[in-house]
């Protein structure tokens, strides 16, 4: 069991099955997808072919620039609460013992598997009149009378933070806890605080990582379609929410793909600065 | 003819030449040290030997049979592997019964085989502890023991103790010759350890940019080394320049009365014990002791003499009467240098 | 050494954010009447014996369960070959391969679904039951995939070649030595995508959300169309199996070393 080239026709079997399977079901659909952007809209939810732009022509709206530039800036910021709460955590989470770091492990893989639908209730349930947070702070006596925050803005990002929040630390993960350790020992014993170690060695050591991390979770936000439809109001929607709305409810298949081969270039480039990335950081 | 034999066996990686047109011979019964620094290609040849490499030309057979298209699977060699390569899914026993296992041997056969050769390499009854439990010790005799299983032809080892401290590696060093005196199995160790390879082996083959250099009894190796790589590498070795003169070799700092040079111009070597440090007048070349160390069973002394280093070895008996800065007189009997071509090595 | 608690202060913080809403849903859950009050007025569990007993969540229960369970078992079978290929054989080329089974899950998973819904609306098996299979099959190939070539990567090669020598052809190997040591990868990557297919809702929706209830779409349309407690019990019930299944894992294989931490050993 040398590891060598194939070279006779069997020795190309187990791939064909996957890149068959892959392509079918992925490639193909995708490719559909793309002509069907090019389609035409007929009445009754129908399209047809053609080769028009005027679907990539209805981006230069004001509206879908709201939407558009709405998107980019709640998922950038997003992303930048989880790396701010995430990576003092994960660097704690990393110091940890083994057996706790288990712990937090399956509660965070928990979180992150929970579905959009069950993440936009509990939160939609706990930011509530009735069965809400305020009716705590009633209770304790901070507040006079219980109040609803959602739906709004602030209920949007602390569910699009909860749900991207686990997802930060496991990318993060694997990183921090490769950190050398003597690293932190070296800056301490050279004269440096604690504090002071992690952000003059720990971080730039790391940076990479943290850029990398910060667009991966980028477009984890991005792809958000749930959570501003449960917990937001209509000018909270994003891309994702839009292009399942054309899609499903108007039936206009032609402008949601459109939107769709958007969204895929826009996260494809992000994907592809983030390799650019890596590989330049592969040396260290 | 009996034994292993490679015949102009070449391995190219694209353009290098790992291994270049090695010819070799192991009789039956011997225990051969591979030995060089690493890149040499003395590990690629083992290799090409248990059939994990094909070699790009040249044959390699044993007992007269020739080897090339068999697959490592179909050799019945056994390998120690540098990482020792145990399973990690299974325990010790079922490591070593693993080759007899997918031979379809009789379990109960396998698990006789498998204590005896437990206690072949003094670990009796470890049969059901998890290959992790070990210690390094314990996990090479373990792999040892795996390797011997099914009574192989040839005994392949890279590096085997490489991953030991130094006082257990000296230990296994005895226990191994004595295992395979003991089974006399033919044996082939890869080692860039000249200590390793002096205390075990009945012949050394050296090795440098994928040539051997030198195949010889250890000691003879020693004493008579072809060539300044070999005499450098197997040993401490001090290499010099020297100039005919009449019957003597002028050389850095002075002369060395008798040793006569066929060539005007030559390199010798001299063995740091056989350069006796005494006084300025009784030695016939004067150097200025540089840095003593004394490392209690003998005494480094290193010495300058014209810009050239001199390292001399002297037992505490004979401990030299000299502090750092004095100049002192060495004196190299002609007897025990070895002369090269010059240009060569 | 400093002192711990502010340390101590943000973890606890974190664990608060992270299991509020969870233990909000498993009260109101347990409301005597049909109300989603918290603190619960009166207390029941007969919400929770919803899930089982109601018709419709059982149902939708059942489908789910079967679903993930069916893609998990293609997302596997189409991971370990690319993975096993990519190990056994140096080919460059397969890497095309291994990206289009990643890129799914990297890109927006609306994509995938739209992609998906145009596919079978193309081909004419919209709204068929399998269709969602297939789907949730491509979509989760990432999971097994990164498991089980992480899982090939940890088999030290020499570990391989020392087989080899012992006489163990390629079959024998196969069976004894390679299968065996990413057996709990492959486990693993199946239970996560079984537990992610579990959830997952907008593919889901896109193939067959007018045709097949799942445990996701029941929920979101019960949000839509009117709130009842079981979406609470049904939700804390996908939780507590999403923490069995990878208390499970951790339980049978190293969870750290399978999130990309190095293994105790390499630690030395």
């Amino acid at each position: 069991m040398r590891r060598m080239p194939p070279e006779r026709a069997a020795d190309y079997y187990p791939i064909a099955y996957p890149a068959l399977m892959l392509g079918l079901f992925f490639v193909v659909p995708f490719a559909i997808m793309l002509a069907i952007s090019f389609f035409q809209r007929v009445q009754g939810g129908f399209y047809e072919p053609a080769f028009t732009f005027a679907n990539y022509g209805r981006f230069l709206s004001v509206f879908f620039g709201e939407v558009l530039v709405f998107s980019l800036v709640l998922a950038a910021l997003v992303s930048a609460v989880c790396l701010l709460l995430g990576v003092p955590f994960t660097y704690f989470l990393t110091k940890l013992s083994r057996k706790a770091q288990v712990f937090w492990l399956v509660a965070l893989l928990g979180v992150l598997s929970l579905s959009e639908v069950i993440i936009g209730f509990a939160w939609s349930t706990l930011l509530s009149r009735t069965a809400g947070l305020s009716n705590l702070l009633v209770a304790i006596g901070f507040m006079d009378r219980p109040d609803a925050w959602t739906p709004g803005f602030g209920a949007v990002l602390t569910g699009l933070v909860y749900q991207a929040f686990p997802y930060t630390v496991l990318v993060l993960y694997p990183s921090f806890s490769r950190l050398d350790p003597s690293l932190m020992e070296a800056s301490r014993t050279l004269g440096a605080s604690p504090l002071k170690a992690f952000f003059t060695v720990v971080l730039p050591v790391l940076r990479k990582t943290l850029i990398a991390t910060f667009i991966i979770v980028f477009i984890f936000a991005l792809g958000a379609y749930l959570l501003p439809q449960i917990l937001g109001r209509p000018q909270h929607w994003t891309l994702s929410v839009l292009i399942t709305d054309q899609a499903v409810y108007q039936s206009n298949m032609p402008f949601a793909a459109a939107m769709a081969v958007f969204l895929v270039v826009a996260s494809l480039s992000l994907v592809l600065v983030v390799a650019a990335l890596n590989r330049k950081g592969a040396g260290q | 003819m009996s034994g292993l034999e490679l015949n102009r066996i070449t391995k190219r990686f694209g353009a290098v030449a790992a291994v270049d047109d090695v010819s070799l011979t192991v009789p039956q019964g011997t225990f051969v040290c591979l030995l060089g620094p690493s890149g040499c290609g003395k590990t690629t040849l083992l290799r090409m030997i248990a059939g994990l490499e094909d070699p790009t030309s040249g044959e390699i057979s044993i007992d007269g049979e020739p080897l090339n298209d068999t697959p490592a699977h179909k050799r019945d060699f056994g390998m120690v592997f540098q990482s020792l390569a145990l399973f990690p899914h299974l325990s010790v026993g079922e490591n070593i019964a693993y080759p007899l296992r997918i031979r379809g041997r009789p379990s109960s056969e396998q698990a006789s085989r498998v204590k005896e050769l437990l206690e072949l390499v003094h670990l009796p009854g470890i049969e059901k502890r998890a290959v992790t439990q070990l210690s390094g010790g314990q996990r090479q005799r373990v792999a040892i023991a795996r390797a011997l299983a099914v009574s192989p032809k040839l005994f392949l080892l890279d590096e085997p103790l490489s991953a030991l401290d130094a006082k257990l590696r000296e230990a296994m060093q005895v226990e191994l010759r004595q295992l395979q005196q003991q089974l006399g199995i033919t044996t082939i160790v890869v080692t860039h350890d000249q200590r390793e390879a002096m205390s075990m082996s009945d012949q050394i083959v050296v090795m440098s940019e994928g040539r051997i250099q030198q195949m010889a009894r250890p000691i003879d190796m020693y004493r008579n080394p072809a060539n300044a790589f070999v005499a450098d590498f197997l040993g401490q070795a001090n290499l010099i320049d020297a100039r005919a003169d009449g019957p003597d070799a002028l050389v850095p700092g002075g002369r060395i009365p008798g040793l006569s040079l066929a060539c005007p111009g030559s390199r010798i070597s001299v063995r740091p014990e056989d350069v006796v440090v005494t006084t300025a007048e009784n030695g016939s070349i004067r150097a200025r002791v540089g840095f003593i160390r004394d490392m209690g069973a003998s005494i480094e002394i290193h010495l300058d003499g014209e810009g050239v280093r001199y390292v001399a070895i002297a037992s505490p008996q004979a401990r030299p009467d000299c502090r750092v800065g004095d100049t002192v007189g060495l004196s190299i009997p002609a007897e025990a240098c070895v002369v090269f071509e010059s240009g060569k090595g | 050494m400093s002192a711990h608690w502010p340390k101590r202060l943000f973890l606890s913080a974190l664990a608060v954010f992270l299991a509020l809403p969870i233990i909000v849903i498993a009260g109101v859950a347990l409301n005597e009447k049909k109300t989603l009050a918290f603190p619960p007025e009166g207390f029941s569990l007969g919400w929770y014996a919803q899930v089982f007993t109601d018709e419709g969540w059982r149902a939708a229960l059942v489908h789910s369960v079967l679903v993930a369970t069916a893609a998990a078992a293609i997302s596997v079978s189409i991971a370990v070959p690319i993975a096993w290929f990519l190990w056994r054989r140096v080919a460059p080329w397969a890497r095309i391969v291994e990206v289009l089974g990643l890129a799914p899950f990297i890109l927006p998973p609306v994509i995938t679904a739209l992609g998906a819904l145009s596919f079978w609306a193309t081909t004419g098996f919209y709204g068929q039951p399998w269709t969602v299979v297939i789907s949730h099959g491509i979509f989760f190939v990432s999971l097994p995939l990164v498991t089980v070539t992480l899982g090939f990567a940890t088999i030290d090669r020499e570990i391989i070649e020392a087989g080899m020598t012992m006489g163990a052809d390629d079959r024998t190997l196969l069976k004894t030595v390679v299968f065996p040591l990413v057996r709990p990868y492959i486990i693993s990557g199946f239970a996560f995508a079984f537990v992610l297919s579990l959830n997952e809702y907008i593919v889901a929706y896109m193939t067959v959300g007018f045709t097949l209830e799942t445990i996701p779409i029941k929920i979101f349309n019960a949000l839509r169309y009117g709130y009842t407690p079981t979406m609470a019990s049904v939700s804390v019930f996908f939780v507590l199996v999403a923490v069995v299944v990878f208390g499970l894992v951790a339980r049978f294989g190293d969870l750290p070393k399978l999130l990309g931490a190095w293994s105790e050993g390499d630690k030395g």
